[in-house]
């Protein structure tokens, strides 16, 4: 391992930066994947992977990744949740992992809500 | 890749002796059944505080915090919460007195109420990953002072915040360190105390088992500041998993550069040693503490001159005051100054203990009182008993009865007391504790510790020992209060260590604050709260017992008679008062009847 200089502490920090914010429970924004009984058969679990593949290869920190339970329209399964600090969360329905990926890169990179995947805005946060 | 959820497990001694590294191995195989290992990582952390109701762990990024784990309970806890984001309710925290389960760690009144300088990292980072340190601005002090800062500009950081040694006395940790660089000579040492012998006591175990980094970074940056380049960490050898974590922490220090030759390229060299100390509670003073690291028998001797390892400049500090070093750096001395009261500042950990329903580690800052602590952070009393006193400071410290819970928590206002901030035992005590007991208690304990070389400690402490004992037995002696103050204040004077010389102190205080109750042992022959056997017997309330003869079948000695459904008697010459049957009765129709009482009854 190379000697540490005093700019170096915030290399080695960004390595395990994203894990660190995920402990303190903060971040820009929170995405949020439904996985009950019905979301997981409906296939929420390669949704899961393909956000976190686009988290990883874009390098996103300060995103939130993280699983509830069913949210109460199984017929619409999977379902994510984007929440963005001081915005209404958005639910998005009938994700596959390629839907998914282009509501992190529109959404919650852009900025930009995908209107013909939601199903609504404005429900109730979850914790 | 980063995982989605960190399930943060305490691996602290405390839940490792409740079996935290099964759980952790129960959730590791679930998590593999359901192919989850890239979704989640099991994260071994130190100790979060609350303890006693571990095993525990918190899943991040929600912060659900989740108590009293059992390996089976990990099937249904991995596949409801980490496979399909349901919270558990029923393995949540429940308050004192509640039904609804809290579901999030920053909610529980334990956790909320604290403000964490010295344990910021505790449960949020692996302590063996020196990456997750730095992550958390770990070594950016350390990097600060080498760089930008002369050594008496840090000194003069420290003294400004108003720091003061955490280990007992509450010196001021600047000032130390200013005469130390002041000293002209060739070596000068820096070293931790981490002898830790307060019984009851587990902070500065905690510190390192959680956060061994950030004690390392505080004496960098102190032996900068005086101008050492070696230093020790004095540990107890019965502290195994500290002294591990201290190991690997000091070599991953070392392989990053940050401890060894010269550091960040400032020219700057620091290494540092482990020692194991072999847990004498004398040892934790430092003259004697010194003398056993230069293999010499651990005595106190008497200062000046000062404390010096081999005759060199020397600057001992507690684990808890190093690691509130690197913080005040990174964040300013007028933040810190701004925590806390006039002349105690920032906050002090205590491991509250004894009649409390949360006891653990807490961090709280300076001036709060001891009311918010007991009953706020810790959730009051159990089984709804009165608070009687709080004890501060383990053997060195003393009592402080409930009338003066609302004292904030300030070196002086406790010492005004008769008690002591000390190195943070805090020791609730209920109505059911007896006072001369309890002080008996600590004084055993000096009897053991001292180290002998003072007669005064040695044979003064021995002797408040047996008059305690004879107070106990019911076969105290008016006058015996003036001679327990008298030889207290007498073993204080003359003993040269702070062993001696706050030795008595339990007994002291107890005596001021609660003098009734030890006249009552010795005139009455009367314990108040029913603990000292001699002086009570147990007798069944004829009115209220049932004959349920649930007594009768847990009297392992045939002490108690009686027909089933009609009332039972003990038989006195069998009872062995082992309080059995006080404990079992669901009428409360057994009770403690006072020697003197039955006495009276009997001559009438
Ligand atoms: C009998 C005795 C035991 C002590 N034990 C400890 C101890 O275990 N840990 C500790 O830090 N200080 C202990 N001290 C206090 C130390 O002598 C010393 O004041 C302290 O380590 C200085 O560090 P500080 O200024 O950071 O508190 C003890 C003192 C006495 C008299």
């Amino acid at each position: 391992m190379p000697k540490l200089k005093p700019g170096d502490l915030d290399k080695v920090a960004g390595k395990v930066k994203r894990t660190m914010l995920m402990r303190e429970g903060s971040g820009r924004s929170k995405v949020i994947v439904h996985m009950g009984t019905c979301g997981i058969a409906a296939g929420a679990r390669p949704v899961m992977k393909a956000l976190m593949d686009e988290m990883e290869s874009r390098d996103v920190k300060d995103v939130l990744l993280t699983i509830s339970s069913c949210a109460g329209l199984c017929s619409r399964e999977p379902m994510v949740t984007v929440e963005m600090e001081g915005k209404p969360a958005v639910k998005y329905v009938d994700m596959t992992p390629e839907k998914a990926k282009e509501v992190f890169v529109k959404h919650v990179l852009g900025g930009e809500m995908i209107k013909e995947y939601a199903l609504a805005a404005g429900s109730e946060r979850t914790f | 890749m980063p995982h989605r959820a960190n399930v943060m497990i305490c691996t602290c001694t405390n839940c490792i002796s409740n079996g935290s590294l099964q759980i952790k191995e129960a959730l590791e195989k679930e998590i593999s059944k359901h192919k989850l290992e890239d979704d989640i990582q099991v994260v071994p952390t130190g100790a979060s505080g609350l303890c006693v109701k571990g095993p525990i762990l918190v899943v991040q990024p929600d912060g659900i915090f989740y108590q009293k784990l059992k390996t089976k309970d990990i099937p249904h806890l991995v596949e409801e919460h980490l496979l399909k984001g349901r919270p558990v309710e029923s393995l949540m925290y429940v308050s004192p007195g509640e039904k609804t389960p809290i579901p999030e760690l920053r909610e529980i009144p334990f956790f909320k109420d604290q403000r964490l300088i010295a344990l910021r990292n505790r449960g949020m980072i692996d302590p063996d990953k020196i990456e997750e340190y730095i992550a958390r601005d770990g070594y950016k002090a350390l990097a600060k002072v080498l760089t930008s800062m002369a050594p008496e500009a840090v000194i003069e950081e420290i003294k400004t915040s108003g720091l003061r040694g955490r280990g007992g006395a509450g010196f001021s940790t600047g000032r130390k360190w200013e005469s130390r660089r002041k000293m002209q000579d060739d070596m000068k040492y820096i070293i931790c105390n981490a002898d830790e012998g307060d019984p009851g006591a587990f902070m500065d175990r905690s510190i390192i088992e959680a956060d061994p980094h950030s004690v390392l970074e505080g004496m960098a940056i102190g032996a900068y500041a005086i101008g050492a380049s070696y230093g020790y960490v004095y540990v107890r050898i019965e502290y195994p998993l500290a002294i591990e974590r201290m190991e690997l922490a000091v070599e991953q220090a070392r392989e990053y550069g940050l401890l060894g030759k010269n550091i960040f390229d400032t020219g700057f060299d620091f290494d540092v040693e482990i020692f194991k100390g072999a847990g004498a509670f004398v040892c934790g003073e430092t003259t004697a503490l010194v003398a056993s690291i230069e293999s010499k028998p651990p005595e106190p001797r008497q200062r000046p001159p000062r404390t010096a390892l081999w005759g060199k400049p020397t600057v001992i500090n507690n684990v808890e005051t190093w690691a509130n070093v690197p913080a005040i750096i990174n964040w300013g001395a007028k933040w810190f100054a701004e925590i806390g009261t006039e002349k105690s500042k920032g906050t002090k950990v205590f491991s509250l203990a004894g009649n409390v329903n949360n006891a653990g580690l807490v961090e709280v800052p300076m001036g709060i009182t001891l009311k918010e602590i007991v009953y706020d952070i810790g959730g009051g009393i159990p089984h709804g008993k009165k608070l009687k006193a709080v004890q501060t400071g383990g053997p060195s410290g003393g009592f402080i009865p409930e009338r003066l819970l609302d004292l904030p928590v300030d070196y002086e206002r406790l010492q005004e007391a008769g008690a002591i901030m000390g190195s943070g035992g805090m020791v609730v005590v209920d109505e059911d504790t007896c006072m001369v007991d309890v002080a008996k208690y600590f004084i055993e304990f000096g009897v053991d510790e001292s180290c002998g070389k003072c007669t005064a400690c040695r044979e003064g402490s021995d002797v408040m020992l047996q008059i305690l004992t004879r107070i106990c037995a019911g076969e105290g002696q008016e006058g015996d209060i003036e001679l327990l103050e008298e030889l207290g204040q007498a073993v204080i004077d003359a003993s040269l260590c702070g062993l001696g010389q706050s030795l008595p102190n339990p007994v002291l205080s107890a005596i001021r604050h609660f003098r009734d109750e030890y006249e009552a042992h010795i005139r009455d022959k009367h314990c108040p709260a029913g603990v000292c056997k001699p002086l009570f017997q147990f007798k069944i309330d004829e009115e209220k017992c049932t004959g349920c003869g649930l007594c009768r079948k847990h009297c392992g000695h045939g002490a108690i008679q009686g027909e089933s459904k009609s009332p039972h008697t003990i038989i006195a010459d069998k009872c062995t008062k082992c309080g059995a049957c006080y404990d079992v009765c669901t009428f409360n129709a057994v009770t403690k009847v006072a020697n003197s009482v039955m006495e009276a009854a009997v001559s009438h």
